[in-house]
């Protein structure tokens, strides 16, 4: 964080910065995520641009106190405008032995820490395979060290309540946000209603959570042993109303608008899995919209009933992560054959198999792309941003609707989770996208009269007609068995099979001609090495593309939202370049596609550490090529943690450096 | 829709242009027969009606109908009724399965189909065999079962449909077979009729990889003394002259007796709207196989709210409760904060 201006340096002093990341980390059963919920919400009131990143373990208690149960939420807030959770924190709140030992090693040097230290006990010392404890050992001296009994203080606090001092000890992380909440000067009544609403049907927890949540807040003002507070100011922004969403809420409010713009009933299909269960749950609160949910009993039902709710004329949509992606392949090798509208929602996690559940990654490109047996394409919508993922799922049920076939709409575990303040837009600026339903017969039948062929193509789209069930005269059927060109029943025939195959993929392939061209973003036109990125890599490409050209030196940068097909002219924008760097976090898939479908030399730039890229990653990574490119250019720059594979078809992993995060962002 | 008369319609109006591809003597024409004859009877309109299946020779049915059709995934058809029938309440939607289909690869989708009580009408075909990939033991073929797959006997112990269904919280759970027309008619219309899951176990003969299946109970000479005709609060007899019965043994289960052994005042009077589903359960078991005397008809026939209905109706408390969605209000539900 950056020092802009001090009011005396007295006790009390208040110190304006421009931006501060902060991790709060605790146990699993702390109640980490609510602090930093709340802290968010606080932020967005006053007007900091902010970029939230959740990470807690698969486990939902592993044994207390270990590190495999710490919990994490890291805030990065500021005065303008960010992308990023940040690479690391400045501020690490640790409520145990175990949040510490976690994550210490991200605090860069100088960094602050805030420690409960009533948690460090021998047992709990011992649990986190401290040998010696770091309050006491002189292992914590590159750090500001804040101790403060956050247990007790909060037990002392609750004792109006009546509460058992086991019962009052959790509200401690009421405690820390409100010692944070004063630290950063944020507002304190929004919280105050909020653990009102939140707690209101058991009186004596909003009481010890509020007591909680003022102690803490009140201690900071009166213990002094903060040399200041902290002021951010609001940062600019784009005229208008803003709200704070996660990817999954976006996502889910994207479905609702998307069956709304199409004037169709929406139809959840979906089985909980991680990261992707908030979308079913948000929609299920939602029911005055008309939407339908079904908790279906596996991941094939829920996508199998999307699929028959979309034959019945609904927007039929599944959501899914890591193995119930596999599941549900069958049934959209289905409705690639029936070319009826369907949208598979992946929120990415680590794999393979059960993998890492929490965890983010974006490795199911290659499945989307080819997760099925026989010629069976899907087209692909990616989401860049939490907010984004509105817009993504409005795009992909329009391109769904509109071209009668599944489309994957992917996300990932990091946008699902992560929040952003978002412009809310007009709705009533949203496009419309809804199709006509078949209402009369389009063939004559061998007898004359006129009669429904389920395969007669619009000409333009190559889409067949959407014929509902309930059209009087339309009756047909339609399966998975290949089927006669026009006509629509079953057929063997060889040469018949070959048309249809290049009737389904032309139909695909010819989404491109309705999407925007590919434009690099490249201000001074004279970048020679372009950042290629796809999904959430976005915040961290365009923070890590704006540093560099803010050190003076030019890189482009394009951002794919359509993976399949791609946007018309990409090659000719990839083959513009001397260098195509595609940061991934997997081993390579989107550089795969360019590279087979434009016969470009794309560069991988991998990380499959179930986290996001840090923005000193890809600076480092851009700047490599750049000195590259111009050898004589070289000025002295930190050593490289990031490797890149010499022809780009391997890489090996990431090393995280902690360095640069002491850096301002942008 | 239900507002205009529903048109008069034949067998003919119900049966696609397709030429219906079974070997010759297959069991499933008879099926396809009572269905195409009672549907004109059922005053529905072909337009709202669905016939989704899943893979297997039972899974042709749905290109024979002239009505709208989905012959989908092995296994998958009552998961893709299901979204159907949920969103398209105006719709009556059949599902037609075999028993590789549906307790096999789907042993799934239909146990929870059939507990959810969506409004789905199941006719399950049971050969005891698979027919299409051509004669591999079936999870209702008898231990022992001499198969390609199993050229030294099956080791599998078998399925029960109708003890699985009833297992499975079914509403309406029924048997016939593919020898007796009428009484498939009257068991579908029942099916049809019924407000919820329906569950039809239809015995039908492959004469290709199992001829004879059922010979032993619905062969014309056995029928008389093996065929159980199950009647709602009539006492269950059978026989030619009704000589047999069925009646508990002093253990608590069913037995097959004699009416001149026991009296008629002892035999067991069918409820088939028993709220407690013991009586059509031990009715399933008295026979461990069709080769002994075996119930027909309707086991189970309850009121209980379909799921369709239930969906809908919470729909419609939360509009009244919230008011109709609005998409403005509810990118506004959460904190909100403005600029100039």
């Amino acid at each position: 964080m950056t020092t802009k201006s001090k009011t005396g340096s007295e006790p009390g002093k208040v110190e304006t910065i421009d931006q501060v990341v902060i991790r709060f980390a605790g146990d699993s059963g702390d109640g980490m995520q609510i602090a930093g919920d709340r802290f968010t919400d606080e932020s967005a009131l006053i007007g900091n641009d902010l970029s939230t990143f959740p990470n807690y373990p698969a486990e939902i208690r592993a044994p207390a106190g270990t590190l495999a149960g710490v919990s994490a939420f890291q805030i990065h807030i500021s005065d303008h405008e960010i992308l990023t959770p940040g690479d690391a924190p400045n501020v690490l709140v640790a409520m145990n032995p175990a949040a510490l030992k976690a994550n210490v090693n991200d605090l860069p040097t100088g960094g602050t820490l805030v420690i409960n230290s009533d948690a460090f006990d021998e047992r709990d010392l011992a649990k986190a395979g401290y040998a010696s404890n770091p309050l006491e050992d002189g292992s914590l001296s590159a750090f500001r060290v804040y101790e403060i009994p956050m247990t007790s203080l909060t037990i002392e606090a609750c004792k109006p309540t009546g509460a058992k001092p086991r019962d009052a000890e959790r509200s401690k992380n009421f405690f820390a946000l409100g010692l944070l909440s004063w630290l950063y000067h944020r507002p304190i009544l929004e919280t105050e209603r909020w653990i009102a609403r939140r707690y209101g049907r058991v009186p004596i927890v909003v009481e010890a959570n509020t007591l909680a949540f003022r102690a803490g807040y009140n201690f900071g003002e009166t213990a002094e042993i903060f040399e200041s507070s902290y002021e951010i100011a609001p940062a600019e922004h784009y005229p208008g109303t803003y709200t704070n969403v996660t990817g999954n809420v976006a996502l889910a409010w994207g479905l609702l608008a998307a069956a709304h713009l199409a004037k169709l009933p929406l139809f959840l299909g979906s089985y909980p899995i991680t990261p992707a269960s908030d979308i079913l749950h948000e929609l299920s609160k939602n029911k005055n919209f008309g939407v339908r949910t079904l908790q279906a009993e596996d991941e094939i039902a829920g996508i199998g009933a999307a699929l028959g709710a979309a034959f019945g004329g609904a927007l039929g949509v599944t959501t899914t992560s890591g193995p119930g992606l596999d599941l549900k392949a069958e049934t959209v090798g289905l409705a690639v054959s029936l070319e009826l509208p369907l949208l598979i929602v992946d929120i990415q996690r680590g794999g393979p198999s059960t993998g890492l559940p929490t965890k983010t990654e974006q490795s199911d490109l290659l499945h989307a792309m080819f997760g099925r047996h026989g010629e069976a394409p899907v087209p692909i919508v990616a989401a860049k941003t939490p907010s984004h993922c509105f817009e993504a799922a409005i795009e992909a049920a329009r391109i769904a609707l509109r071209y009668r076939t599944p489309v994957y709409l992917l996300s990932d575990g990091y946008l699902a989770n992560g929040s952003e303040p978002w412009l809310l837009p007009d709705v009533d600026s949203l496009p419309d996208i809804s199709v006509k339903f078949a209402t009369e017969p389009n063939a004559t039948g061998t007898d004359g009269e006129p009669t429904f062929w389920p395969y007669v193509r619009d000409p333009e789209t190559l889409a067949r007609p959407w014929a509902v069930p309930g059209t009087p005269g339309l009756e047909h059927r339609i399966g998975g068995l290949e089927k006669q060109d026009g006509v629509g029943t079953v057929a063997y025939e060889s040469a018949n099979h070959e048309t249809m195959v290049h009737a389904r993929a032309a139909k695909v392939a010819g989404i491109a001609r309705e999407l925007p061209a590919a434009e690099a973003d490249d201000p001074t036109g004279d970048a020679k090495v372009l950042m290629l990125g796809w999904g959430s890599t976005f915040a961290a490409i365009t923070a890590g593309v704006k540093r560099v050209r803010r050190a003076g030196k030019p890189v482009a940068q394009l951002h794919l939202v359509h993976l399949n097909p791609f946007p018309p002219n990409l090659g000719e924008v990839l083959r513009s370049y001397d260098v195509v760097l595609v940061p991934e976090n997997n081993l390579g898939h989107l550089t795969r596609l360019v590279r087979a479908d434009f016969l470009v030399d794309a560069k991988l730039l991998s990380k499959v550490q179930g986290t996001p890229f840090r923005v000193g990653e890809i600076e480092e990574a851009i700047l490599r090529e750049i000195e590259r490119l111009e050898p004589d250019s070289r000025e002295p720059a930190a050593g490289s943690g990031v490797a890149v594979g010499a022809n780009g078809t391997t890489a090996t992993g990431v090393v995280a450096s902690a360095q640069n995060s002491k850096e301002a962002e942008l | 829709m239900t507002d205009v008369a529903v048109p008069l319609t034949t067998r003919k109006d119900w049966a696609s242009d397709q030429e219906v591809r079974w070997c010759p003597g297959c069991g499933d024409y008879s099926i396809l027969s009572a269905v195409q004859l009672l549907l004109p009877e059922l005053g529905v309109r072909r337009e709202n009606t669905v016939f989704i299946s899943g893979i297997g020779c039972a899974a042709r049915f749905p290109y024979y109908m002239n009505t709208y059709g989905m012959h989908s995934i092995h296994g998958r058809a009552p998961a893709i009724a299901t979204g159907l029938a949920v969103t398209r309440p105006d719709l009556d939607v059949w599902v037609v399965t075999g028993d590789g289909d549906s307790l096999s690869i789907g042993g799934n989708h239909l146990v929870h189909a059939l507990r959810r009580n969506v409004k789905l009408t199941i006719l399950m075909f049971n050969n005891q065999i698979y027919g299409l990939t051509k004669g591999q033991y079936s999870p209702t073929s008898e231990v022992g079962k001499i198969t390609k797959s199993t050229p030294f006997g099956s080791l599998d112990t078998p399925f029960n449909p109708v003890s699985l269904a009833l297992g499975a919280e079914a509403t309406f759970v029924a048997r016939t077979h593919d020898l007796d027309r009428k009484h498939m008619i009257e068991t579908f219309r029942r099916a049809h009729d019924h407000r919820g899951a329906s569950f039809v176990e239809v015995y039908q003969n492959c004469n290709v990889f199992n001829d004879g299946a059922f010979e032993a109970i619905n062969g014309k000479e056995h029928r008389a003394d093996m065929l159980i005709p199950l009647e709602h609060g009539q006492p269950i007899r059978f026989g030619a002259n009704g000589e047999h019965g069925v009646a508990f043994d002093g253990e608590g289960r069913l037995r097959v007796v004699e009416v001149e052994d026991v009296g008629e005042e002892a035999l067991v009077v069918h409820d088939e709207k028993a709220a407690n589903p013991s009586l059509a359960f031990a009715l399933s078991r008295l026979a461990s196989g069709p080769h002994e005397p075996t119930p027909i008809g309707v086991f189970r026939a309850v009121d209980r709210p379909d799921y369709g209905s239930l969906v809908d109706r919470q729909l419609l408390e939360a509009s009244e409760r919230e008011g109709p969605g609005d998409l403005s209000s509810l990118l506004r539900s959460g904190a909100t904060w403005s600029y100039d």
